[in-house]
């Protein structure tokens, strides 16, 4: 079957082929039958991917290792729902699979915009085919995901074991579906720069496309910051590793798009600076898959060298290339309408925000390609490390949180002094009240943490303020009771309530942040049973050890677990318990009859014990050395009787554990951080959520009264 | 055995890339891609929804005390202005 | 102030904080930096007390010893190596063969690695498989 696979790849490419001719031809001869077979083509594409994907997840399920991919990937003893996700731990799955979401994706928008923007849905339907002619050659000519071993080995390589995790799984594709949704308003940038239309329909669509990618991605990021959290064994939720910054850079400059894209709909400015944040983004986008795979940066990530390096950036410089090339020769049409009345108005408050977070995008993609940076600068390969990025994201992001508390309670083009007072005197009387009382608890200590405190609680005052007011004037229009009033409010003003939502998480989330980086206790202790650690005021109680052997509940395919049971109690009063523990996977015949079992990569197992004020964090080691004595001498024994000596050593553990090694991590607020998260969520839905569509009967009546109707009835 | 079944699979899928894709050249009218009328329409109609939210974000602002009365009462009769003229440009085109 | 000189004068105050801004960073980011070296780099050119992003292969055979953990570090491609006295977390996928980046800094013989600066990389997900046919 793997020709199957192997021919729909091919055929894919020729689609491609014909799709970009076919819709090129069809927008610069006004043919429609010609713009429709090429759109049509995007389809195909998607249909043979599709295709191509599931004989591939059906060698992964099935175990067929006479797919190469399969054989160094999977192996019989992965469970069944790893085996699925299997296929994208590889570079040949992972890259299939981006360019499925991307087939799927662009097979949608342009579905769904089929009717419309008829000039410039061609030329965009050809970038994206450009796109996926992109990838599906690298999967044709330099990373083949079916190719045949000439011997199919009887058993695989397996699964990484640190990848044995839910949202390890789920986070690929919604990072790759956040990544490749972006393509989407960059090939719509470019058709409209080529058609010459950028206009209000332009806005609209580039928009949605804009927030549904921005959207996924902020959910990739995520669930990656909580996997790193909750199952590597540092306790941290960011590293600025290059793999997770090429990540923030497309998000950052998609975030910036989003608010000056409604300075140009309200003004008509910004015109140049949208279409470059759009085409920047989807250029970032590729930029971070070429970053994940290729090798080039050093990185917790990265996954070794490969040959796509020179592909990748070869195309990656068209894109930047052309773009620029793009812009400049429509500069006519991008010509300004209007101009920045006033520094107090909510224009400049977007474009403040703007600048801030190109600015932060400019940090981070400093710092991450610094060591190529200084290598062709200074001949040496230098790198900046985590407190380096800390110095200058901090302050860029107390000022991002400011704008977005200041934003929406400004008026458009020129605030008033009276009316700046009116509308801030509540939320920053809530910041003065927030500092007032977390003074006493020696927060002062940490003026940055205690600002961006203040600042959180100075946007929850406007949005609060915002909400009241809103309310009040719903109830005084038309006689509703509170919250009927409020779920009516925010219906009628989706794009704005969905903002004002993803403002408050925002805050949230970085006040967790704040509390969780500045506040936090660390202690490494080695204890045995009995013996307790104290930490921040808490008294971290080792009770007992426990072993596992051949006793897998989480279906990850441990072999062996040896674990802890420690009691957390603040002053007597039991607050919980933590099993953090290690779990050993099997290794090679080499390392002995008991110790195959064991000798593979071992992971670590968190005791977390997640709080709305406080986390509990936990990682433990056994003692190697004794560990590794004890399976010295099982592996001298009767082979035929391996299973049994290793529970021996098991229950050994379990009956006198030598000292363990823990890392216990008190953190504040962390919780907070994916609170925030979904309080995000919630507003990118809010957001999202399509408005229902006001009649489009034409009522014979005055123009004006139609006006007034029209916006009553929508 | 299995690669006669890819060979038939291939060639079935094949084919139906090929039906979906050639579908719009076979029919019978021949269209023009986007008149310049149409094109219009769809600027105006989204520049309309465009000004409605305005209107509407104007008097939200107007009642949470952003705007002063005069500000508002002026701006509302500005946006609605604007309104007028896209429905007016609208009823214009065929 | 006529609006249109106002509004030179902004851009070009803007701009120049940019650029202020921009430099600060630019030259922070070469003092901050510690440079990137190999073993046989390590070995033919450390300073004493300078601290270098050092990475590499573990070499088979390291041993933990308490809380400190002895290993040698030794060229992606060749056999020069040096020897590693680290305290602090372990990386899960730790383990002869696996690279690694350490923060370190060279006392006498030994290079001291910084507390908790030990990344292992993932092991190769995405290198060229040899094993295809």
């Amino acid at each position: 079957m793997p020709i199957l696979g192997r021919a729909c790849l091919i055929l894919a490419l020729v689609a491609c082929a014909y799709g970009i001719g076919a819709a090129l031809y069809g927008a610069r001869a006004g043919r429609r039958e010609w713009a429709d077979s090429g759109r049509r083509a995007v389809y195909a594409v998607a249909l043979l991917l599709t295709v191509a994907f599931a004989v591939l997840e059906l060698a992964f399920l099935r175990s067929d290792f006479s797919f190469a991919t399969v054989a160094t990937h999977s192996s019989t003893t992965t469970p069944g729902f790893y085996k699925g996700a299997a296929v994208w731990s590889s570079q040949e799955g992972s890259l299939l699979l981006w360019a499925w979401l991307l087939a799927l994706w662009s097979s949608l928008v342009l579905f769904l915009t089929r009717h419309r923007m008829r000039d410039v849905a061609p030329y965009a339907a050809a970038v994206l085919l450009g796109f996926g002619a992109f990838f599906i050659g690298l999967l044709v000519f330099a990373a083949s995901p079916f190719h045949v071993l000439a011997q199919a080995p009887a058993e695989g390589n397996g699964l990484n074991p640190l990848l044995r995790h839910p949202s390890m799984m789920i986070h690929p594709p919604m990072l790759y579906s956040g990544y490749t949704l972006f393509t989407v308003p960059f090939a719509f940038a470019v058709g409209a720069l080529l058609a010459r239309r950028v206009d209000a329909e332009w806005i609209r669509s580039t928009r949605r496309f804009a927030l549904a990618a921005w959207f996924l991605l902020g959910i990739g990021i995520l669930l990656g910051a909580r996997w790193s959290y909750s199952e590597l064994g540092w306790g941290g939720y960011w590293a600025w590793d290059p793999v997770e910054n090429a990540s923030l850079m497309p998000w950052l400059t998609g975030t910036a798009f989003l608010h000056s894209v409604m300075i140009q709909e309200k003004r008509g400015m910004l015109k140049v600076w949208n279409v470059s944040l759009v085409l920047a983004t989807g250029v970032l986008a590729i930029l971070g898959t070429f970053l994940v795979r290729s090798g080039i940066l050093d990185s917790i990530h990265a996954f070794g060298a490969s040959t796509l390096g020179k592909p990748f950036v070869a195309f990656i410089a068209l894109l930047a290339l052309g773009s620029v090339v793009l812009v400049v020769s429509r500069r006519e049409l991008l010509r300004s309408e209007a101009r920045l009345d006033s520094f107090l108005s909510r224009e400049a408050m977007f474009l403040g925000n703007n600048l801030v977070l190109v600015g932060l995008c400019f940090v981070v993609f400093w710092g991450t390609f610094f060591p190529l940076i200084s290598e062709a600068l200074t001949g040496e390969k230098a790198s900046v490390g985590p407190p380096w990025f800390d110095r200058y994201t901090v302050p860029l992001a107390l000022m991002l949180v400011l704008l977005s508390g200041i934003g929406p309670v400004i008026a458009w083009r020129r605030a008033t002094p009276a009316n700046a007072r009116r509308n801030f005197l509540v939320p920053v009387a809530c910041a003065l009240v927030c500092t007032a009382v977390l003074l006493p608890f020696g927060v002062a200590t940490k003026p940055l943490s205690l600002a961006m405190f203040a600042l959180a609680a100075f946007v929850l005052g406007t949005v609060g303020q915002e909400l009241v007011r809103g309310v009040r004037a719903r109830r005084a229009m038309a006689s509703e009771s509170a919250p009927v009033a409020a779920v009516q409010l925010v219906r009628r003003n989706r794009r704005r309530w969905g903002g004002y939502t993803i403002h408050v998480g925002m805050a949230v989330l970085f006040v967790g942040v704040a509390a969780s980086s500045t506040f936090q206790h660390v202690r490494d202790a080695a204890l045995v049973p009995g013996q307790t650690q104290r930490v921040d005021g808490y008294d971290v109680h080792y009770v007992r050890s426990f072993a596992r052997v051949a006793d897998d509940p989480d279906k990850t395919g441990a072999i062996m677990t040896l674990g802890a049971v420690l009691d957390v109690s603040k002053d007597g009063r039991h607050v919980g318990t933590l099993q953090p523990a290690r779990n050993y996977y099997p290794g090679s015949p080499e390392d002995g009859p008991v110790g195959q079992f064991v000798s593979g990569d071992a992971t670590s197992e968190i005791g977390l014990r997640a709080g709305l004020r406080k986390d509990f964090w936990v990682a433990m080691q056994p003692d190697n050395v004794w560990l590794q004595r004890a399976i010295a001498k099982a592996n001298r024994r009767d082979p035929a009787k391996a299973p049994l000596w290793l529970a021996g050593i098991a229950i050994g553990y379990i009956k006198q554990p030598p000292p363990a090694s823990f890392r216990i991590i008190a953190s504040p607020l962390v919780t907070w951080i994916w609170l925030g998260g979904f309080i995000v969520i919630g507003g990118g839905l809010i957001a999202l959520w399509p408005a229902p569509d006001p009649a489009r009967r034409r009522v014979t009546a005055t123009l004006r009264a139609r006006v007034a109707q029209e916006l009553g009835r929508a | 055995m299995e690669d006669a079944l890819a060979a038939l699979l291939i060639f079935v899928v094949l084919a139906v890339a090929v039906a979906l894709v050639t579908q719009p050249l076979r029919r019978d009218r021949v269209e023009r891609l986007a008149t310049r009328e149409q094109l219009r329409r769809e600027e105006l109609e989204a520049a309309k929804e465009a000004k409605y939210r305005e209107i509407r974000d104007a008097e939200m602002d107007y009642r949470t005390g952003k705007l002063s009365e005069g500000d508002f009462r002026a701006l509302d009769r500005q946006l609605r202005g604007e309104a007028v003229e896209i429905l007016r440009e609208l009823d214009r085109l065929p | 102030m006529d609006p249109a000189r106002k509004r030179t004068v902004r851009l070009v105050s803007a701009l120049t904080a940019a650029l202020l801004l921009a430099g600060a960073l630019i030259y922070t980011s070469f003092s901050a930096s510690s440079p990137a070296k190999t073993p046989s780099q390590l070995a033919s050119s450390a300073e004493a007390g300078r601290s270098y992003q050092l990475t590499g292969k573990v070499v088979p055979g390291y041993a933990h010893h308490g809380d400190t953990l002895d290993f040698r570090v030794r060229d992606r491609n060749g056999t020069a190596s040096v020897p590693v006295r680290y305290t602090g977390t372990v990386p899960d996928p730790f383990r002869g063969g696996r690279e690694v980046i350490v923060t370190v800094r060279k006392q006498g013989l030994v290079y001291v690695g910084e507390r908790d600066s030990l990344v292992t990389k993932c092991p190769s997900k995405f290198s060229d498989s040899k094993k295809q046919t």
